[in-house]
């Protein structure tokens, strides 16, 4: 009875997986994201998932590598005057959108105007730009009217709204509205009748994609590009625990971001590997104070919540594992050639007792601190329950208000003083590349009323960015990162807690030619064994 | 019997209609705004309200459901405000699995429940009827994650015999379609199979007790006769009953078992919507709950009919 029962199994066994040996002549690589792609217009939205689809389906002008320094891509060659005023740009040869039309400066420059319109990084590029015309349907110009320094970097970004090239019919639709087709010149067509939201995306090989010619060693967004398998399937598996258990059985090829409780079972499971992508590709975790409000519109009580955050305690909350995280005493990505010491002290000076001290010192006396108190997010949650235990313990009055991530989005946009539905304090996350750089980073802005959530308000730091973007030497640039970053610090842009990484997880028995991802995670170059 | 069925079918356009009003303004009322999620992290608020008028959000409320009722009339569900893609399309892709998850789970639940609870109750007070009584017990009390884990760690990732996760539609094969299903199954029918089993044997046990069952027995009728035709037939009104009301419950409360065995269902579609605010999705997935709970009841109702002949509409 028993031999009967398993000979049965094994059969049905059989016939289930059949199917997949059959389909794997096909190279198939599936891969879990660390979200399901639910838009897929990378300029309508900021989310990281829809411009992992976009690096899937469209190519760019340029791209930066891992020590984010820009690369031609699309571009076969480019001069910048002697003025620095005026760049030309001429396409590479053959270039072709997935379903075969060619590949113009008309697309190139309706879907810069996008961009441009839509991605703050755009916005300031195009502020400076007079002119952008077609020389041919090859070579196109980009007249500035002051040397601004961050063209190249801004083409080529990686982290939010990457200045992907779309076909200009896409391109004209209004930057508001999504698209509603999905047409690149990258590696890949995106198979939209295929499309289930929620549950899978897919992509197929574009037979019409030039990859740069000499095969250039890949290094992020830079480098030969090539599709190395004929279908991409981002399935969309909201638990982590099943998606590592597919992993484990073959089922995956690709885990991008693997809760870190399980990273244990995954480094001893047979065939699988873990990756590190290194501090760039990191995550950022930051307090985020209302300046619009007492008692945080006084500077002294925002660098009193300097001494409330022992770093470690927030991340061991969120990490545990102290291989995969770095405590950061600085507002510049950890490890990022920016990374500075500059106004760290605050930082350093852990100490409760004093906090309340020079909070009362700054006009407090006991009234209810509003944390809008996110109860389903993987850190973020963790990160505000160790903030608002911390708050407790100094004797400060807390008003913990608990909501899903939803709403703390809608929340923290309220300007409202907190007693009537605004806020004092929220918790966040960003990601490390975008962090590094004192243009991109747009969380150390403080623009006052345009700025984001919290509102800083300091025109000796926009002065300082506007500054970097025109800087004309590395010594220059660091040095005004420095400043940057000493004067952010000083008026509490927001409070840092570290930075950690997870790494990605895959099958290194079945595939090979991963890059390590900077910002996005990128499916191009990997091959199937 | 058919005007029956006429004027239940009507009396379901009010159920519906309340049901419509409700969910709009419910989901409303609540807080989150799609349009941040969907402007992003890094997202002013400047941007966000752009996003928010092109979407129509900014508009007043009733201004939105005057919109909406009439697109509903012509039976158009909108819009999702994320993918960009018709709310019919959506439902429709999510609703074969989130259906043969629940013909499965039934199938498995129902198969062994009943056989499990006329034994019992027909060997009741025994060990047998103990044992039923308490793998009934434990059956209730076993959180369905917990026992879906149990069985992908043996059965998918210790002896490989069948997959951890994903839906093959039958179109790809009978084999791959039921490979995918028995774990589900079996993990989210447990609890039904102890509710159908517990009420089997206590309807049973009823029945059991009366005169007809005694003459049927002295005049030497063979025991299975006994339970199954005479028996079981007369019990079966509550048992139905208790089925039809988890069909009504697994349709639309299969999350925690999509999610962990990654079924792309509509349970996991529903949850996903209204943690983004999606609202034309999340209203139309509650008007097609709806209307399922309606149907599956008038089902129901007139299967009694059928199982009493004293039962007349």
């Amino acid at each position: 009875m028993f031999k009967r029962i398993v000979a049965t199994a094994l059969a049905s066994s059989l016939a289930v997986t059949l199917p997949f040996a059959v389909q794997a002549q096909e190279k198939v690589l599936k891969a879990v994201m660390h979200a399901d792609v639910r838009v897929i217009d990378p300029i309508w939205t900021t989310q990281t998932i829809a411009n992992i689809h976009g690096m899937l389906v469209y190519d760019t002008l340029f791209g930066n590598d891992a020590k984010m320094v820009p690369q031609p891509q699309m571009v076969g060659k480019y001069e910048i005057s002697p003025d620095k005023l005026t760049y030309t740009f001429t396409l590479r040869d053959g270039l072709k959108f997935g379903d075969g039309s060619p590949v113009t400066t008309k697309d190139v420059i309706a879907s810069l105007k996008r961009w441009g319109a839509k991605d703050g990084v755009g916005m300031r590029l195009f502020s400076y730009i007079t002119a952008l015309e077609a020389v041919d349907d090859k070579t196109f110009r980009m007249v500035l009217k002051e040397p601004y320094g961050m063209v190249l970097e801004s083409l080529g970004k990686t982290n939010s709204s990457v200045a992907v090239i779309m076909r200009e019919q896409e391109a004209n639709t209004d930057p508001q509205t999504q698209v509603k087709d999905s047409i690149g010149s990258g590696p890949f067509n995106f198979a939209k009748e295929q499309w289930v939201p929620g549950s899978k995306a897919v992509y197929v090989k574009n037979p019409h994609y030039v990859p740069r010619p000499g095969n250039e060693p890949a290094s992020s967004f830079a480098g030969t590009k090539f599709a190395g398998v004929d279908r991409v399937e981002l399935v969309w598996i909201s638990d982590s625990q099943t998606a590592m258990s597919a992993l484990i059985n073959g089922e995956i090829d690709f885990f991008e971001a693997p809760s870190i409780d399980f990273l244990p079972m995954l480094e001893k499971a047979r065939g699988v590997k873990l990756m590190k992508t290194g501090d760039l590709d990191s995550t950022v975790g930051m307090i985020r104070l209302n300046h619009l409000h007492p008692p945080f519109n006084n500077p002294k009580a925002r660098q009193a919540m300097y001494h409330l955050i022992n770093q470690e305690d927030f991340l061991r909350a969120i990490v545990g594992d102290p291989n995969y995280y770095k405590v950061c005493h600085g507002i510049l990505t950890c490890g990022s050639p920016l990374a500075n010491d500059g106004g760290s002290a605050m930082l350093k000076d852990y100490n409760p007792k004093k906090a309340l001290q020079l909070l009362k010192e700054a006009g407090y006396n006991g009234e209810p601190i509003t944390v809008l108190q996110a109860t389903d997010h993987n850190t973020i949650t963790p990160a505000t329950q160790v903030l608002v235990q911390a708050m407790r313990e100094a004797g400060i009055n807390v008003d913990a208000q608990s909501m899903d991530w939803g709403t703390v989005v809608t929340r923290r946009a309220k300007k409202d003083p907190p007693a009537q539905g605004g806020w004092h304090i929220f918790v966040t996350t960003t990601g490390g590349v975008g962090s590094a750089n004192p243009v991109l980073h747009t969380w150390i802005g403080a623009a006052c009323d345009k700025g984001l959530f919290g509102w800083p308000c300091d025109a000796k730091i926009e002065e300082l960015r506007n500054a970097y973007a025109f800087a004309q030497t590395d010594a220059d640039k660091k040095k005004i990162a420095t400043e940057l970053q000493t004067r952010a610090i000083e008026q509490v842009v927001y409070i840092p807690f570290g930075q950690w990484t997870v790494p990605l997880a895959y099958r290194a028995d079945r595939i090979e030619g991963i890059v390590p991802n900077t910002g996005l995670a990128v499916l191009w170059n990997i091959k199937k064994k | 019997m058919t005007a029956y069925i006429v004027r239940r079918l009507f009396a379901t356009l009010p159920v519906m209609a309340v049901v419509a009003i409700f969910v709009f303004f419910l989901i409303r009322f609540a807080p989150g705004d799609p349009a941040a999620i969907i402007a992003g992290e890094d997202a002013t608020a400047e941007a966000i309200a752009q996003v928010r008028a092109k979407l129509g959000l900014d508009r007043p409320v009733f201004e939105q459901f005057a919109i909406w009722t009439l697109q509903l009339l012509q039976g158009d569900f909108g819009i999702s405000i994320f993918s960009n893609l018709p709310v019919t399309r959506l439902i429709a892709q999510r609703l074969e699995p989130t259906v043969a998850l629940t013909l499965s789970t039934l199938f498995v639940a129902v198969a062994l429940a009943i056989p499990i609870g006329v034994v019992a109750a027909w060997k009741a007070r025994k060990f047998v009827d103990r044992a039923v009584m308490a793998f009934a017990v434990l059956g209730f009390a076993m959180p369905v994650f917990v026992l879906a884990y149990i069985l992908i760690y043996f059965f998918a990732v210790q002896w490989q015999l069948l997959p951890v996760q994903g839906y093959r539609p039958i179109s790809e094969g009978f084999w791959p379609f039921v490979g995918c299903l028995v774990l589900p199954s079996v993990a989210l029918g447990v609890t039904y199979m102890a509710l159908i089993a517990r009420i089997t044997r206590a309807s049973m046990l009823e029945v059991l007790a009366q005169d007809y069952i005694r003459t049927a027995n002295s005049k030497g009728l063979a025991t299975d006769r006994v339970l199954l035709l005479h028996a079981l037939k007369n019990a079966a009104v509550p048992i139905v009953t208790v089925i039809g009301i988890g069909i009504a419950l697994l349709i639309s409360g299969v999350v925690i078992t999509e999610t962990v065995f990654n079924i792309p269902g509509l349970g996991r579609l529903t949850v996903d919507a209204v943690l983004k605010r999606d609202y034309p999705v999340v209203q139309g997935l509650i008007l097609v709950f709806a209307g399922a709970k309606v149907l599956v009841n008038l089902i129901i109702d007139i299967s009694y009919a059928f199982l009493d002949p004293r039962i007349r509409y």
